[in-house]
């Protein structure tokens, strides 16, 4: 049985959940709502994170450039993420909503530029 | 002199939102001033995601944000000046401001909107004792060097304050490789939002340390580390409590102040409580035609109110110089009752409510099963249950316009009651 404190963070209330995983059947304890419940289950199964950070960039106004997932990454995956961002290097212009890293890490996600510089 | 219908100072989130609905709402003659390089003040370097889940119904990041703003501006070709400084405002409204271009120059205005935000509270404002080193940061300009400029501030850092910004900026540091060793609050509860406690500090393992202050900064040339300590319930440090934690980089995250040193030379009226301009329904200061809207009213934590105040304040200065707006009939004053810190607007003059009014706030102490109870002249109009209130999250309330017709010279207040279970 693997079981997991955590706080919903839904809304402003702040549930502080106690998800239980017995065999693959979830129960969420402490949720004041149903999406709550939804929360504690989706944080214990595929936790995700939109990564936002930023990468080298040359012939702009700044040195760096803005970057993010475009959607969310699975969490444990985050250092790998970074690491791949940390390589890249761009000359301006870039364009917002430009595709900087195609499929990150094999996540199916694509990191974009979050700003035009 | 240059001649405009209304002059915005600022042009961060407050000040392109009050651009863009001052021209839908028929002024022409607008222009924008700020003093950095580019529009879209602190948004630029928030570049973490989270801003306009209410504005555009999706997360987007500062620097989206912002550019979503910057394109309205620009499609609605809107004049602005940047790398401009705004010296001085008088209260006939004439703004005096300098660049490099145009040298010292004068701006007659029907209407101003100030928009100017609000800036850091620095280690002199809370007085930590110690050597005085380098790599002590505001959270900040921390995140200004690593998000724009590139530089790193440190490799071990410690964070004081739980505001959002220092807890953002632990998972920021994490991320570029840092090692954050915790984040150290005063109070027995965060300042920041739970969505911040739990992706910035929770995923990343930082240890949040309530309840904790620094007693001593250590270190000669650069910083060394600090000494931390356990506080009693009235903030005092107990004695024998100290750790001591090694650091190359300290970052304060201590509240931020309304930047109104230009309200205060127009001779506006500020509120001791919210450090900003006293305003009324339309947004509009105590001196008439100057217009202030976002954190230079109020320290707001989410920027999608700021945008949405923003917009009142621009339509309103449009309305004003278009002489729409009513400055005569029933007047009424707003008061914080028990548990509230602070009420804006502060002032209501009904006949410019068109539906219903909002009314934001900040309660004093974390409250759970209580309710916020609307009075007028003291007696009890309208109650509204909350489930979790505290001081890090602001509250907002619509007040009927029914609620408050044919009432002269009341004071409505608003008290937190707790429910008797």
């Amino acid at each position: 049985m693997e079981v997991k404190n955590m706080i919903c963070i839904v809304c402003p209330i702040g549930c502080h959940l106690e998800v239980k995983n017995i065999h693959g059947k979830y129960i969420v304890k402490g949720n004041q709502c149903i999406r709550g419940r939804e929360y504690g289950i989706k944080e214990l199964t595929n936790p995700t994170r939109v990564l936002t950070s930023t990468v080298k960039v040359n012939k702009a106004h700044l040195s760096r450039l803005p970057i993010k997932t475009k959607g969310g990454i699975p969490k444990n995956k985050i250092n790998e993420c970074i690491e791949e961002i940390n390589k890249v290097e761009l000359d301006a212009p870039i364009k917002i909503g430009q595709i900087i890293i195609e499929n990150i890490q094999g996540t199916g996600v694509d990191v974009i530029a979050s700003r035009s510089i | 002199m240059l001649n405009y219908d209304i002059v915005i100072i600022g042009a961060g989130p407050a000040g392109l939102a009050a651009a863009v609905e001052a021209k839908k709402g028929g002024v022409d003659n607008i222009l924008v001033i700020d003093r950095d390089r580019e529009l879209g003040g602190i948004l630029q370097q928030c570049i973490h995601n989270g801003f306009g889940l209410h504005e555009f119904k999706e997360e987007l990041t500062g620097p989206e944000y912002a550019e979503r703003f910057i394109q309205q501006l620009i499609n609605l070709d809107i004049e602005y000046k940047l790398n401009t400084m705004v010296l001085d405002i008088t209260q006939d409204k004439v703004v005096h401001a300098i660049n490099m271009e145009d040298g010292y120059m004068t701006i007659k205005a029907k209407a101003i909107i100030l928009a100017m935000g609000c800036r850091e509270r620095a280690r002199g404002a809370i007085a930590i004792p110690g050597t005085r080193p380098a790599g002590i940061f505001t959270a900040g300009t921390a995140q200004r060097y690593i998000n724009m400029e590139g530089y790193m501030v440190g490799k071990n850092v410690f964070v004081l304050g739980s505001g959002d910004i220092g807890l953002i900026m632990a998972r920021r540091l994490t991320l570029e490789g840092a090692r954050v060793s915790a984040v150290a609050e005063i109070m027995p509860y965060s300042g920041g939002l739970t969505r911040n406690l739990v992706q910035c500090l929770d995923d990343y393992n930082i240890p949040l340390l309530l309840s904790h202050t620094i007693v001593d900064i250590q270190g000669k040339d650069r910083i060394e580390g600090v000494v931390v300590s356990k506080v009693d319930n009235n903030r005092k440090p107990i004695p024998g409590t100290e750790r001591y934690y090694e650091c190359d980089a300290l970052l304060l995250s201590v509240g931020l102040i309304p930047e109104n040193e230009l309200s205060k030379s127009a001779g506006i009226e500020i509120d001791q409580m919210t450090n900003g301009p006293i305003v009324n329904e339309s947004m509009e200061s105590t001196v008439e035609g100057i217009f202030a809207c976002g954190n230079v009213v109020h320290v707001h934590d989410l920027v999608d109110y700021v945008s949405q105040e923003s917009r009142q304040a621009g339509s309103n200065a449009a309305k004003y110089v278009k002489d729409m707006l009513i400055r005569k009939g029933t007047t009424l004053k707003t008061k914080p009752g028990d548990g509230i810190s602070y009420i804006v607007p502060q002032i209501i003059r009904t006949d410019n409510l068109e539906k219903h009014l909002d009314v934001f706030m900040r309660v004093k102490d974390v409250y759970s099963n209580s309710k916020l109870v609307v009075k007028v002249d003291g007696v009890s109009v309208r109650e509204i249950k909350k489930k979790h209130m505290t001081p890090g999250e602001m509250e907002r309330i619509k007040l009927d316009f029914k609620l408050l017709k044919d009432i002269n010279d009341s004071v409505i207040s608003i008290e937190v009651e707790r429910e008797v279970v």
